[in-house]
């Protein structure tokens, strides 16, 4: 399955697919046919597709489950949008700061990511998910009581409260507490999501296809043969890791600059979104990078356009979530499946 | 095999998706939501359409569902009673789960169907998010209860409720005034706009006031069920008054902590309190003697409340909060304006947002939650908090 | 003084996670699934308690084992339909997704059901509290019950796996399902009687969590939860005594961390508590070592 995935053919096809997909909107929204709900959907399909790419990395192809991702999102949205914040004046053009921004986001996540990779890497399975998990709500925690303003006097910082700061009468806060940051430029869109995407599907297609990849993959194979024939387990899983972590931090610039609040909250970068990027990945094919694209698209469209349920709506959101799951993974669902697919292919030959 | 699966099921939910997207102008409002369906049928230009946003699924669902509700009866009136300028009104109200990307997308679902006014968001954070994008587009905003002032920094979004600075202020004021208490104790939800947002102002209007405050302690969305530390705190300082500036489900928690270990300060509280002695099941006689700053009491005794109470009762089953009374008056507010403005339903809705922010300043009105409320361009409130205190289980006003 | 006082807050609030933090260890210790919905199982039994206690007014008792009995089935159904299909699937995450899509099912559920105004939970315990030092220090009554009913759980599960032959059954499929089947051993059977066992002890545990903290709402369930299986965790999952000794550690080091170094970040200050101590111990307090096979 895993070698399937690697074939050059198949790396194109999903680059194809994100183009087509591009094009096609681009279509709509010139002709004007996309409702304004499918064109307020258009970037956060892209963020979470973004974060599905970076996740999938470190489940998919080093094998360790991460359940704080939503961290490092939180990491890369936090930081670009206080430089976007403090620079909106004095950096007029939307693209270049964006870019600058993009850096300062990914950056800064890469950062921590390697920070919190170090320690947590030496521990295995379910107990390294949960203490990716006590990172990501530390990253929350603290996020929400982190003051930063400035004044005629320069920077002030507190992991108190506002007063603290002490801030003169024309100080302007910038990260406020609970009340995070507000005014953040619009800088986002669809062109530099689909950008993002097809440059993190080639980040990890080629570190996929490299020397890297196949060592980083000998690792979640076997990691005692992998060290036994040389390899330095520890760089390579550190490498994935950061990069892993990298991409999800993009997807938290990209998300950060498409709305213009920015709160830390439990439902945006607390457990329940790290978990929630993972069903992507594990719904759309753990190591299946075109899947976990899919997949997040699929699971953030639902919700919206199961709209005209009214209350029932999260309801058979949640029982359509369990059916997908056993129709993909369940074995007698797979069974089932190649049964159907054998059928359709004698009756496709007969006519 | 699997892959082939998903690309099928790509492509499925990508038609399903713009399909929906092409359609949604004309099925979303044959289709639309149950609240929506026994009022007026929804054809443009021959109704108002105003939209509804708010939490009904996620934590924060006791919120929207208060709105929603009361939304639709205010609604269901207006139309009983020949509705705005003689058209009559259409409402439908959407989920945001508390979310800020989620509120963006309830909005753009709610102009899909056609609205033209909007009477939400519920919550602070959501808000800020969707006053942007209704700046962007012109259309008139009032919410009944995001209380930051950052909701209003756009001239199109009005507030019925107070401003977290002026529930503070005003609190603090109020305390000092009364000579309530000298030494002040306060815990607050650190991870909650609206309780941080009230603190900061609470403390620097106290320190005004020559009000000591002694402890200041906070609790976070993710550890909200105990507070004895920060109760044992407030007593060892020797707080005689206990400010709480959060929602009542972890004041009646405070409530019977504080009374399990013998604490027995004057509890005051803000308008997020209110709700406290309908909360289902509790022990009243725990709030006894606790004060606190509300516009909207649901046992008050004017004509206006006690219809508005007995029908929210008989329809949902539940006393209404004070979300439901601003949302009420947030609706009868938007007819209002919208009569001063003499706008009709053909307008577009940038038009009607134009004219409704001109015609606002010049409102008064008399609601559930205050009398003579005017408005500030800005989109500030006027209108004076009520002091009450819980005696016997029911409100007794202090003034 | 004070000290005393938050060490024994801290043992209440410690106390609560320990009986939750029972059933996720059970049901992992056997089938190797982290079961998020447990916590959602846990607000259902509330509900049902509250229900038949606080409004019909059936006796504590009898209304704590009817909320058992709606949890066992719950749970037995919750596996047979959503986990039992996916047992055999190439990866172990798949069932932990499925469990992620029952939590957010029984989430919404409750809410339809139930509706979102919180209520307020009595106390099905009316224990007097227990007063010492001339009345400066009170332990409530709910938290000596929940201790002295976690211990006899705690006693009655390893005497329940030690002695009788389901419970054998249980260790020989926690340690490999496989041999176990081939050894006679009914592999489903024991699977379905731990998720049985293990909600059971969920509707004792929301129980005593409300009666505790009695605001309920249909996500009262979510946040103990996930605490809990950090202190399972904590503990050694898979080790019952691990979960009692990881509840009461998790709920004493909030507390003091709350108290004395910052009220805001006591949530961060818990879970680095809970990283330094994996670190140090790779497999929580009690938790056998993790052999690497070749």
């Amino acid at each position: 399955m895993f070698k399937k995935n690697l074939k050059k053919n198949n790396v194109f096809v999903t680059y194809a697919i994100v183009v087509v997909a591009y094009i096609v909107v681009e279509a709509l929204l010139l002709t004007g046919n996309m409702s304004s709900l499918m064109q307020g959907l258009l970037v956060p399909l892209c963020t979470y597709s973004l974060c599905a790419v970076g996740l999938n990395l470190c489940v998919g192809y080093l094998g360790e489950l991460s359940l704080g991702h939503a961290g490092f999102m939180c990491i890369g949205a936090f930081s670009s949008a206080f430089f976007s914040v403090v620079m909106q004046d004095a950096i007029t053009n939307s693209i270049v700061r964006f870019i600058i921004a993009l850096i300062i986001g990914t950056a800064f996540a890469a950062l921590f990511g390697f920070l919190i990779a170090i320690p947590v890497l030496r521990l295995n399975g379910d107990y390294l998910a949960i203490v990716t998990l006590a990172f990501g709500e530390i990253i929350k925690n603290v996020v929400n009581v982190l003051y930063i303003g400035y004044d005629s006097t320069g920077w002030h910082i507190s992991i108190s409260s506002q007063q603290a700061l002490g801030l003169a009468e024309d100080g302007t806060m910038v990260i406020n507490g609970a009340q995070g940051i507000t005014g953040t430029p619009h800088d986002s869109s669809f062109t530099i999501g689909v950008i993002l995407i097809i440059i993190a599907l080639i980040i990890v297609h080629n570190l996929t296809n490299s020397r890297t990849g196949r060592a980083v993959m000998s690792i979640r194979d076997n990691q005692i043969a992998a060290e036994s024939v040389g390899i330095n387990v520890k760089k390579y899983k550190l490498l994935a890791f950061t990069i892993s972590a990298a991409i999800a931090g993009s997807a938290g610039v990209l998300y950060a600059h498409n709305l213009s609040t920015l709160t830390a909250l439990p439902k945006n970068f607390g457990y329940n979104m790290s978990i929630m990027i993972l069903v992507f990945v594990v719904l759309g094919g753990i190591g299946n990078f075109r899947g976990s694209v899919i997949a997040a698209c699929i699971l953030t469209l639902l919700p919206e356009l199961l709209r005209g349920l009214s209350d029932y709506r999260m309801l058979i959101y949640a029982i359509v979530l369990i059916a997908m799951m056993l129709f993909n993974w369940a074995p007698a669902a797979i069974v089932w499946r190649q049964k159907l697919k054998a059928k359709f292919k004698k009756t496709g030959e007969e006519a | 095999m699997k892959k082939k699966v998903l690309s099928l099921m790509l492509i499925a939910s990508m038609t399903a998706g713009l399909l929906a997207g092409c359609a949604s102008s004309s099925s979303d409002s044959s289709s639309s939501d149950s609240a929506s369906s026994d009022s007026a049928e929804a054809v443009d230009g021959e109704v108002f359409k105003i939209g509804g946003i708010g939490p009904v699924t996620g934590a924060a669902a006791i919120y929207g569902t208060a709105v929603r509700n009361a939304e639709q009866i205010a609604v269901d009136e207006i139309n009983e009673n020949g509705g705005i300028n003689g058209y009559q009104v259409a409402l439908q109200f959407e989920d945001d789960e508390h979310d800020a990307e989620k509120s963006v997308n309830a909005y753009n679902s709610l102009k899909d169907w056609g609205m033209q006014i909007l009477a939400g968001t519920v919550t602070t954070t959501p808000c800020i998010a969707v006053a942007d994008k209704t700046a962007e587009d012109g259309i008139f905003q009032i919410t009944p209860s995001a209380s930051s002032t950052d909701v209003i920094k756009n001239d199109n979004v009005f507030q019925v409720c107070f401003t977290d600075p002026n529930q503070g202020t005003a609190s603090a004021q109020y305390i000092a005034e009364k000579g309530l208490g000298t030494k002040i104790a306060v815990i607050y939800d650190s991870s909650d706009v609206y309780s941080s947002g009230i603190y900061a102002k609470f403390k620097t209007e106290a320190e005004a006031q020559g009000l000591e405050i002694v402890s200041e302690t906070a609790f976070t969305a993710d550890s909200n069920t105990d507070f004895s530390v920060q109760l044992q705190s407030a007593k060892d300082a020797g707080a005689d008054l206990l400010f709480l500036p959060f929602y009542y489900q972890q004041a009646a928690i405070v409530l019977k902590q504080a009374n399990d270990m013998g604490y027995e300060p004057t509890f005051f509280g803000v308008d997020g309190m209110d709700g406290i002695l309908t909360l289902e099941n509790f022990d009243t006689s725990l709030a006894e003697g606790v004060m606190l700053l509300t516009p909207f009491a649901a046992d008050a005794t004017d004509d206006l409340t006690t219809a508005f109470v007995s029908k929210y009762t008989e329809l949902y089953g539940e006393t209404p909060n004070q979300f439901a009374a601003d949302a009420y008056d947030a609706i009868y507010i938007i007819k209002a304006a919208a009569e001063a403005a003499g706008i009709d339903p053909t307008m577009s809705a940038a038009d009607i947002g134009t004219a409704l922010k001109e015609a606002m300043v010049s409102v008064t009105y008399d609601g559930l939650t205050g009398t003579g409320m005017k408005w500030e361009a800005t989109g500030e409130v006027n209108k004076d908090p009520k002091g009450v205190v819980i005696q016997d289980g029911v409100y007794v006003s202090i003034d | 003084m004070s000290f005393v006082l938050y060490l024994i807050n801290g043992i209440s609030l410690g106390s609560v996670y320990a009986i939750i933090a029972l059933g996720y260890t059970m049901v992992y210790g056997i089938a190797k699934m982290l079961n998020f919905a447990h916590g959602d199982v846990i607000m259902i039994g509330s509900y049902v308690s509250f229900i038949t206690f606080s409004q019909m007014g059936v006796n504590p008792i009898v209304s704590v084992v009817m909320s058992m009995v709606v949890c066992t089935l719950l749970g037995v159904v919750i596996e047979r339909v959503a986990y039992k299909p996916l047992r055999k699937a190439t990866s172990p995450l798949a069932v932990l997704i499925t469990a992620i899509g029952v939590s957010y099912f029984l989430q919404n559920a409750a809410l339809l059901i139930f509706g979102a105004n919180p209520v307020s939970f009595t106390s099905v315990v009316t224990l007097s509290p227990l007063k010492l030092a001339g009345g400066d220090l009170v332990i409530s009554g709910t938290t000596i019950v929940t201790i002295v009913l976690c211990l006899i759980i705690m006693g009655c599960l390893m005497i329940f796996i030690k002695k009788t032959k389901a419970g054998q059954a249980m260790l020989a499929v926690s340690e490999d399902k496989d041999a176990a089947q081939l050894m006679g051993i009914n592999v489903n059977a024991t699977i379905a009687l731990t998720f049985a066992i293990g909600s059971g002890l969920a509707a004792i545990a929301g129980v005593l969590l409300c009666s505790a903290y009695p605001t309920l709402t249909p996500y009262t369930g979510s946040m103990p939860g996930i605490k809990a299986f950090t202190a399972a965790v904590f503990g050694g999952i898979g080790s019952i005594p691990g979960a009692l000794i990881g509840g009461i550690l998790l709920g004493v080091i909030e507390i003091l961390g709350r108290a004395y170094i910052s009220s805001q970040l006591s949530d961060a200050i818990v879970f680095a508590v809970l990283i330094v101590v994996l670190l140090v111990k790779p497999s929580g307090i009690l938790g056998k070592p993790m052999r690497e096979k070749v």
